[in-house]
């Protein structure tokens, strides 16, 4: 109906934004400021039942963590009084102490940031090569391999594990820090990423380093890689993710408890502590609150980055 | 004209948006110097090439594409008790088909998918509401919502056991105040699987909600100037404008749901508990039980790899023919530009 008439004039065709055309946007007429602010005023007030709804799903969500940290604090007994007390009578700390006593904690600590560390590092050098080689420089079979990747890419996780397992127990590094990090430094997931990041990079800077005599590897490192921070920081944060709060790979490579992430630790830890909650909640606190306090620190560059990329998995 | 998209296409500019000016061919002809050139580098490059892509390359095969290989031969064999395989067809096929375990855990699997899947229009709402005008405080609630999304799934589980306690879970003694006896909510056989569904999608809304805001984001305002000039109220512009506009975000948020979903098993497996040699301890181990649990059970505990193996082939072809529907769906209600 009318809608064709007024929407069609500013619609670019395809969807796309007009590219290099004429600024589509009309400048918007100013309201006089007292007139804005009234409207402000008003738009403030009719806003309100999105906050009540917003707040409400907000505390839902928040609720469980929330009191997740108030159990981590009380005694075995208060957790289990029946009206629930909210604040813990007296906070026992021993709760924490009782986890580094059931599990290796320190160990599967240490697990777990040198396998997301190795696993991060890794992946952002290797995919970032990968991925530049794809973007950028052309050679025979190109187009082969990178139909490799995508396979890969398409094929859920489960589908490698029993192979891996297998090369793991063949290398004899079933229980060790290489079983946790190897296979989770390579990633087709990240390549793909990281070329469609290369390829939205405008090309002058780097074919100028090419006539000016650089080989391609210099022109990757010295001004593609500086060039693609952003797509790096989100693959990094991905792949930060995923390392820490891996389970099934852990559970099946490193069964030694001073071998494992944390992951698997707060599964033994289950086992031994089934009903101690306090316990538990201390644990599965420690084993969070590293990635809680990272996300916090850098959200908007977690979201930004999640939300780029469709998380993997 | 074939569109180079090495050069051209990297630009930025979309292919169809490129006329054939006088002032392209200009370009064009800096492009056919620019291509001899790279073609005197281009033996030399090649060897760059290769060496910058063989260890990704190498690694994925080695760990990833060959594997893939191994699991679906191996969905062939026998596994012998010392190792080593025997060819026998299709009978791992055939067994399962046969074996209620499965089909119970598909069940299963399918269940929580849908039940995520009924996330979506939640996540849909929360982001509509903070992509309102002069909507303040958003990057906290955004911060809020997101928090479950980068929780380990391992400590999750064990934070929704201890509310859905049925003795002294919090949820319970909540239920009790307004009169309500609550179930043994993860270990009851009849509420198991909507227990765990609805963890599964308070650790998923958040994560949907960021990419539909984004899919918001993008709707250009004018649409909306255009809409209520014709006279669309608020509730003709959501489904006449929103809803079309956002129908890709939506078709590409449901499509990475179903994947996830379908291979869902940290969340579940720890919120069961262990499956230990003389059976599992949850009474509701089973109705809970997903197809990657039942794929981890045979193969790492049961020691019947090939049968594992099977599971998960059958797993894949599963998740293909799901994404390969949905992608055949869109035509009757995604809307693309």
């Amino acid at each position: 109906m009318a809608e064709t008439t007024t929407a069609q004039p500013t619609r670019p065709a395809g969807g796309h934004p007009a590219p290099g055309g004429p600024a589509s946007e009309r400048p918007a007429a100013e309201p006089p400021a007292a007139k804005r602010r009234v409207r402000r005023a008003s738009r403030q007030g009719r806003l309100w039942p999105a906050h009540v709804l917003l707040s409400l799903g907000a505390v839902v969500t928040v609720f469980p963590l929330l009191w997740q940290v108030l159990t981590s604090f009380k005694s075995f007994g208060e957790s289990t009084r029946v009206p629930p007390t909210i604040w813990p009578e007296h906070w026992q700390w021993s709760n924490f102490s009782t986890v580094f006593d059931s599990i290796p904690f320190g160990d599967q600590f240490v697990n777990t940031v040198l396998m997301t560390l190795i696993r991060t590092v890794a992946q952002l050098l290797l995919c970032s090569m990968a991925a530049y080689a794809f973007a950028r420089i052309r050679f025979p079979g190109r187009g082969a391999i990178f139909l490799g990747f995508l396979a890969v890419l398409m094929v859920p996780s489960q589908l490698f594990l029993l192979p891996q397992y297998q090369i793991m127990q063949d290398l004899g590094w079933l229980n060790s820090l290489q079983a946790l990090s190897v296979p989770g430094m390579f990633s087709a997931f990240g390549t793909f990423l990281l070329r469609q990041f290369f390829l939205g990079l405008p090309g002058e800077l780097e074919e100028a380093a090419r006539l000016d005599g650089a080989n391609p590897f210099t022109v990757y490192w010295r001004i593609a890689l500086p060039l693609a921070r952003p797509g790096l920081l989100a693959l990094g944060i991905l792949t930060f993710l995923w390392s820490w709060n891996d389970l099934m790979w852990p559970l099946v490579v490193n069964t030694d408890p001073a071998q494992m992430p944390l992951s698997a630790g707060l599964a033994s830890l289950q086992g031994s502590h089934m009903t101690d909650y306090p316990v538990l909640m201390a644990g599965s606190l420690l084993a969070t609150l590293p990635v809680i306090v990272v996300f916090v620190a850098m959200q908007r560059h977690f979201i930004q980055g999640i939300a780029f990329s469709g998380m993997k998995g | 004209m074939s569109p180079e998209t090495e050069t051209a296409g990297a630009k930025g500019a979309p292919p169809p948006v490129i006329p054939v000016t006088p002032v392209t061919s200009v370009t064009a002809l800096d492009e056919r110097q620019l291509r001899r050139r790279e073609r005197k580098f281009h033996n030399r490059d090649k060897w760059w090439g290769y060496a910058l892509i063989a260890p990704a390359g190498l690694g994925l095969a080695v760990f990833y594409l060959w594997p893939v290989l191994q699991t679906l031969y191996y969905s062939f064999t026998e596994w012998g008790p010392f190792g080593g395989t025997t060819w026998i067809g299709i009978e791992n096929y055939r067994t399962l088909v046969s074996d209620p375990e499965v089909w119970q855990s598909l069940g299963n699997t399918l269940f929580y998918t849908v039940l995520v899947l009924l996330g979506i229009p939640v996540a849909m709402v929360l982001a509509v509401l903070l992509n309102l005008k002069g909507m303040r405080g958003t990057g906290f609630y955004r911060t809020l919502y997101f928090l479950p999304v980068v929780t380990m799934p391992a400590a999750v589980a064990v934070v929704w056991r201890w509310l859905y306690n049925g003795d002294i879970g919090i949820i319970n003694e909540a239920l009790a105040k307004i009169g309500i006896d609550g179930a043994y909510w993860v270990s009851d056989p009849s509420t198991v699987r909507f227990a765990v569904a609805a963890v599964g999608v308070w650790m998923t809304v958040g994560y949907n909600m960021i990419l539909l805001l984004a899919g918001l984001q993008g709707i250009p305002q004018d649409y909306y100037e255009a809409a209520s000039l014709d006279g669309a109220g608020r509730v003709r512009q959501f489904f006449s404008v929103t809803l079309p506009l956002l129908s890709p975000t939506l078709f590409f948020t449901t499509v990475l749901s179903v994947i996830q979903s379908l291979q869902v098993f940290d969340l579940i497996y720890m919120i069961l508990g262990a499956n230990t040699a003389v059976g599992p301890t949850n009474p509701a181990y089973s109705e809970g039980q997903t197809v990657v649990m039942l794929f981890f059970q045979k193969s790492f505990y049961d020691n019947q790899r090939a049968y594992g193996a099977a599971i998960v082939c059958v797993l894949f072809v599963l998740i293909m023919a799901l994404t390969a529907l949905q992608f055949r769906l869109q035509k009757r209600w995604v809307h693309y530009g």
